[in-house]
């Protein structure tokens, strides 16, 4: 880590150093959006090809051919592991947070723009890794995103659980590393390099959400990369870490004395911050939207921020309720299950200021905006399938049926990508110096809202009747027979709402190429990153160091001339 | 557009809860001593989220259309918020998830903090890549030891559980591929698994336990109506997960009674 | 927290259009410590590195708790043993080879000591630094380099008598994959090592400051965040030493 020059130099010249290699965090951010974004339609492909595979069976699909059980269960681990690790995980923070956090607290760039650079260039060789698994002998693994051991540690557990499982596993770990080099520098540029008035508590709640994510990743990284290691060396050094005393197809495995509960325990302690991990920007995003939209400042700042707070806190002490039906003590699931009802009160407080900021509001119904209000529907309706989980009472029915992936993918699915269709259409002005259209964006809104409630909404149903999760084929358990209309309503629902997002990608790199040319601050709003050029120069404010005097939502000041006040205006004295 | 919203949001809000309340799909009628409390349970919690779900999301659709922009004149209510209301509604928030909980707990407390009494039915469960097996003690009540190194799961049945011959405890053992018990006696079900992670669940038992290797877990429910009921693995095992279903006969203590009798005939 | 507070009506700068002329005052200094020129003061380049080292320890130290958590849990786990149908401990601690790791911190601590001399000569020159440019005056040759050798020599033995503690592990019969404890034992021990390593390499490319010339302030923040790095890997050597040897 060499000590960083923070700007006294010019701007670099040459492709490479430009566009490649860059250290301007602005670009690194476009980058990760970009790796995000093709990560992302891949994700979507999986998914849909899935979907088509369960109600269709047979289908000879072209240049595919027919999907066998192994196919689908490959699928159905990359299409979550993608979507968490280089999507929820990658656009968020990696893409707007690495563009926006140094602008919106005035500086110049990220503590450490070298650390910064390699962040994401590890990150982009996670991804190759990960998809070069479909590609070896044997394909991808099966054992889902969670990659529950002795099936992911057993090279003979299924196809694909060899070399492909051992890529899969080297790409997440390659993943944390980049993840613990981001969220360094998220954490030392926040501390460290806030603008003269950029105190904390006037810091935008996307910097409040970037920084506690990247705490958050901080502490649960190095957690999950200590279990790929031992997952590593039980599959490959004849350890038996998380291996018992067993046979696999009669055979011993030749293991014992591990814990496969020890492979969940480590999981999941990773596993619940990453959801965290995954929804806060898009909360940071959302209050951002909100507050600026609404013309109105957000509901309860200093609320929001503990309950961000409250919630990263929480999120480390409630990883056992997704090992409820595990063998785990049932007292140990009893003490998690409290916590994890604790952890739904600061989730509830802001969505109770998110709809206090639209009280009283003078609300402007721009793309931004339309995907913040979809944001807090779907959040809310995600939110609340979360209290029949907690209970362990209720999740002896409910656990691993398909109310799970309807809980899951309401927030994370939806309501994250909301956040990032959101920051999408709010922040793309000011990267590429255009509008996106307004009329396409509208499109591709009703269809994602429509669309995803469609195809989320029924697999609640689903569970309840008992449809367990992550089968390749519905035809042999009885039961599952007359739930088939449904799941043939949700397959039709994802091909439409798939098909609705080809409008936004149309939207976004036409715009990109002809959009009108957009203004420096074309939705009026009041934080930093809207003082600055469009797009801002290297860096950020043009030789200028900003300074604050104002809290970031001052939208409807009484008195002030226009209804918004810049967090850089001086004339209007506000209670922060 | 404010109304637009209003409209779209009210109308999936309708149409979901429509299709919760009327049950259209909704859990299976529950058929053993534990259902009632679950689904008590269930139902709370249902109506609670449900009232919430619906309160929440009319008033999203209310409020974008009513303080859409031109419809009131001048500048937004400028407000940093409200503190009482914030500390209100948080600890009325507390309250019900908090109590939610703890409402449900005793119903967890008794199906899981106590083991099972001592005349349940016994059933040793294995899970195994792809199939449940089913084991019964016997007359001497005692189950016979396993071998990992004598599974043959080709051959089905004694040879698939590696019962060990040479312990006299395992002459007697009863091994099927379908699970068999008596009405309105608890059964105690001792799950296990030979190579990767399996869950027994019966739906309509509302029963639901992983079975993991290199653990012998010990559960208990007692079934109350007499039916065929399928199990249906519900965790992740590889490529036959789909398929590994088994049946769940419950029947009469006489016809069971019968059942082990033919069954020992036909040890011997 | 409602609060309503009625604006002082004062000069109010013309509505933004984007251009340059509208941007807030130049002020020097800043919280930052950005002077005029745009670049940070050393102190304040300083303080952030060593903000990042701080940062950049705390998933380290998550990995080792991780591994500490799984150790203690391996230790206690009752397995079930189906030729008995009973639950059986299976923990059987290895012998360690006390002699070289007991060498092998002490190297280690010496290494501490001969980095810490290095930062600490390297701190005093930085500080001195201005009395450079009276004529006449020189601080000398640089002080520091030989140290941050003999911490790179001494590492690098350090590393070694590992190696060689595995040896002398696997002639006694004890791999990788022998048991839970010496599964524990070369985990622990390698991890540790490839992140000493680390150290190392950062240990060169502090001396290679020296070699390539660099201004002494870059050298300064190099060596002092490497040097702590170090003293932590110190720290954690011997944390894992005495929970390898608790085992017993």
């Amino acid at each position: 880590m060499v000590a960083q020059e923070s700007h006294g130099h010019a701007a670099p010249q040459g492709f490479i150093r430009k566009y490649v290699f860059s250290l301007d965090h602005k670009v690194i951010g476009i980058q990760y959006y970009f790796l995000a974004l093709t990560a992302v339609f891949v994700g979507i492909f999986l998914s849909l090809l899935m979907r088509i595979h369960l109600v269709w069976p047979g289908a000879n699909l072209p240049l595919i051919g027919e999907i066998k059980p192994e196919t689908y269960l490959a699928l159905l681990t990359m299409h979550g592991t993608i979507m968490v690790f280089f999507v929820l995980t990658t656009a968020p923070q990696g893409g707007f947070g690495n563009y926006f956090l140094p602008i919106q607290i005035g500086a110049p760039d990220m503590a450490f723009p070298v650390l910064n650079m390699m962040s994401f260039w590890t990150t982009f060789l996670a991804y190759v890794v990960m998809l070069s698994a479909f590609f070896v002998v044997g394909g991808a693994p099966l054992h889902g995103w969670t990659g529950y051991a002795p099936m992911s540690a057993l090279q003979s557990s299924g196809p694909g659980e060899g070399l492909g499982a051992d890529l899969w596993i080297t790409s997440i770990a390659l993943f944390c590393i980049a993840s613990l080099m981001g969220a360094l520098n998220f954490i030392t540029t926040t501390l460290d390099m806030r603008a003269k008035g950029m105190t904390l508590m006037r810091m935008p709640l996307t910097c409040w959400s970037w920084f506690i994510t990247a705490i958050l990743g901080l502490l649960a990284f190095g957690v999950l990369l200590s279990a790929g290691i031992l997952l590593l060396m039980d599959r490959n050094m004849g350890t038996s870490f998380f291996l018992p005393l067993g046979t696999i197809n009669g055979v011993l495995t030749g293991h014992k004395g591990g814990s496969p509960l020890l492979w969940q325990h480590l999981f999941w302690f990773f596993g619940h911050p990453e959801v965290y991990i995954a929804i806060l920007p898009g909360m940071g995003v959302a209050s951002q939207v909100l507050s600026t939209f609404a013309r109105k400042p957000i509901f309860g700042y200093k609320a929001m921020v503990y309950a961000m707070l409250a919630i990263g806190l929480l999120g480390f002490m409630v990883w056992g309720h997704h090992m409820f039906m595990s063998g785990m003590s049932p007292y140990t699931a009893f003490a998690f299950s409290v916590m994890t009802m604790a952890i739904g009160v600061p989730s509830a407080i802001k969505t109770f200021n998110w709809l206090g900021t639209l009280w009283g509001a003078r609300i402007r119904f721009q793309s931004p905006m339309l995907f913040a209000i979809g944001f807090v529907s779907l959040f809310v309706s995600g939110g609340l399938s979360g209290p029949f989980l907690a209970q362990p009472v209720l999740d002896i029915q409910l656990h691993d049926t398909y109310f799970v992936p309807a809980h899951f993918h309401l927030i994370m699915g939806v309501a994250a990508i909301f956040g990032i269709f959101a920051a999408t259409y709010y922040w793309f002005p000011k990267m590429f110096g255009r509008l996106m259209s307004e009329s396409l964006a509208r499109w591709h809104f009703w269809f994602s809202f429509i669309g995803t409630y469609a195809i989320f909404m029924p697999m609640h149903y689903l569970g309840m009747a008992g449809h367990p999760r992550r089968y390749s084929s519905l035809g042999e358990v009885a039961y599952l027979r007359p739930l088939m209309p449904l799941q043939k309503f949700i397959t039709y629902a994802a091909i439409i709402t798939i098909a609705g997002q080809l409008i936004f990608l149309w939207n976004f790199f036409s715009s990109m190429r002809s959009g009108k040319k957009a203004t420096d601050n074309p939705w009026e709003a009041t934080t930093l990153e809207w003082t600055t050029a469009t797009p801002p120069p290297h860096d950020n404010f043009g030789g200028h160091t900003p300074v604050v005097h104002n809290g970031p939502y001052e939208y409807g000041v009484p008195g002030a001339a226009r209804d918004y006040v810049m967090q850089t205006d001086p004339a209007t004295v506000a209670a922060h | 557009m404010g109304l637009v919203l209003l409209c779209v949001i009210w109308l999936i809000t309708l149409a979901s809860t429509y299709f919760f309340v009327a049950k259209t799909w909704w859990l299976p009628a529950g058929a053993s001593a534990a259902a009632a409390g679950i689904d008590h349970q269930f139902a709370v919690t249902f109506w609670i989220m449900g009232i919430v779900f619906v309160a929440a999301q009319m008033a999203l659709g209310y409020l974008v259309y009513k303080y859409r922009d031109g419809a009131h004149a001048g500048h937004s209510d400028y407000s940093h918020g409200n503190t009482k209301l914030e500390i209100i509604w948080t600890t009325l928030t507390v309250i019900l998830f908090v109590g939610l909980n703890l409402i449900g707990s005793p119903i967890w407390a008794a199906e899981r903090f106590r083991p099972a009494v001592d005349d349940a039915t016994r059933v040793e469960v294995t899970g195994m890549q792809f199939a449940w097996y089913f084991r019964y003690p016997g007359p001497d009540g005692k189950f016979g030891a396993t071998r990992p190194e004598l599974e043959d799961p080709s051959s089905g049945g004694e040879a698939a559980l590696g019962l060990d011959s040479k312990d006299p405890a395992s002459k007697d053992d009863i091994v099927t591929g379908i699970m068999e018990v008596p009405v309105n006696r608890e059964v105690e079900v001792i799950l296990r698994a030979h190579d990767v992670i399996h869950s027994f669940f019966v739906p309509q038992m509302r029963f639901k336990q992983d079975a993991v290797p290199g653990l012998a877990i010990h559960m208990h429910f007692t079934p109350t109506e007499t039916g065929s009921y399928e199990i249906a693995c519900a965790e992740l095992c590889g490529l036959g997960h789909y398929k590994m279903h088994g049946i769940l006969k419950v029947v009469t203590q006489n016809e069971f009674d019968q059942w082990i009798k033919e069954h020992e005939a036909d040890k011997q | 927290m409602a609060t309503f507070t009625p604006t002082v009506p004062t000069h109010r700068t013309a509505p933004s259009r984007g251009n340059r002329n509208n941007l807030p005052p130049i002020e020097s200094g800043g919280d930052d410590g950005r002077p005029d020129s745009g670049s940070p003061d050393h102190s304040v380049r300083l303080r952030r590195a060593r903000l990042g080292l701080l940062v950049a320890l705390t998933p380290i130290l998550m990995l080792f708790v991780s591994f500490t958590s799984a150790y203690i849990v391996r230790q206690g786990l009752p397995t079930f043993d189906p030729g008995s149908n009973t639950v059986v401990h299976d923990w059987l601690p290895i012998p360690l080879p006390n002699a070289l790791f007991l060498m092998n911190t002490v190297i280690l601590l010496v290494s501490s000591v001969t980095v810490e001399v290095a930062r600490r000569r390297l701190a005093r020159r930085v500080a001195l630094e201005p009395v450079e440019s009276i004529p006449g005056v020189s601080l000398g040759t640089e002080t520091e380099f030989p140290w941050l050798g003999v911490t790179i020599v001494l590492g690098m033995g350090f590393l070694t008598g590992q190696f060689l503690a595995w040896r002398s592990l696997e002639a006694r019969g004890f791999f990788v994959a022998t048991g839970p404890s010496s599964s524990f034992v070369y985990l622990l021990t390698g991890v540790h090592a490839i992140h000493l390593l680390g150290g190392v390499l950062a240990l060169l490319v502090a001396g290679s400051t020296v070699i390539l010339r660099r201004r002494v302030e870059s050298r300064h923040i190099v060596v002092d965040v490497t040097a702590w790095y170090w003293h932590f890997m110190a720290l954690l050597w011997i944390y894992i030493l005495t929970l390898m040897e608790l085992a017993h």
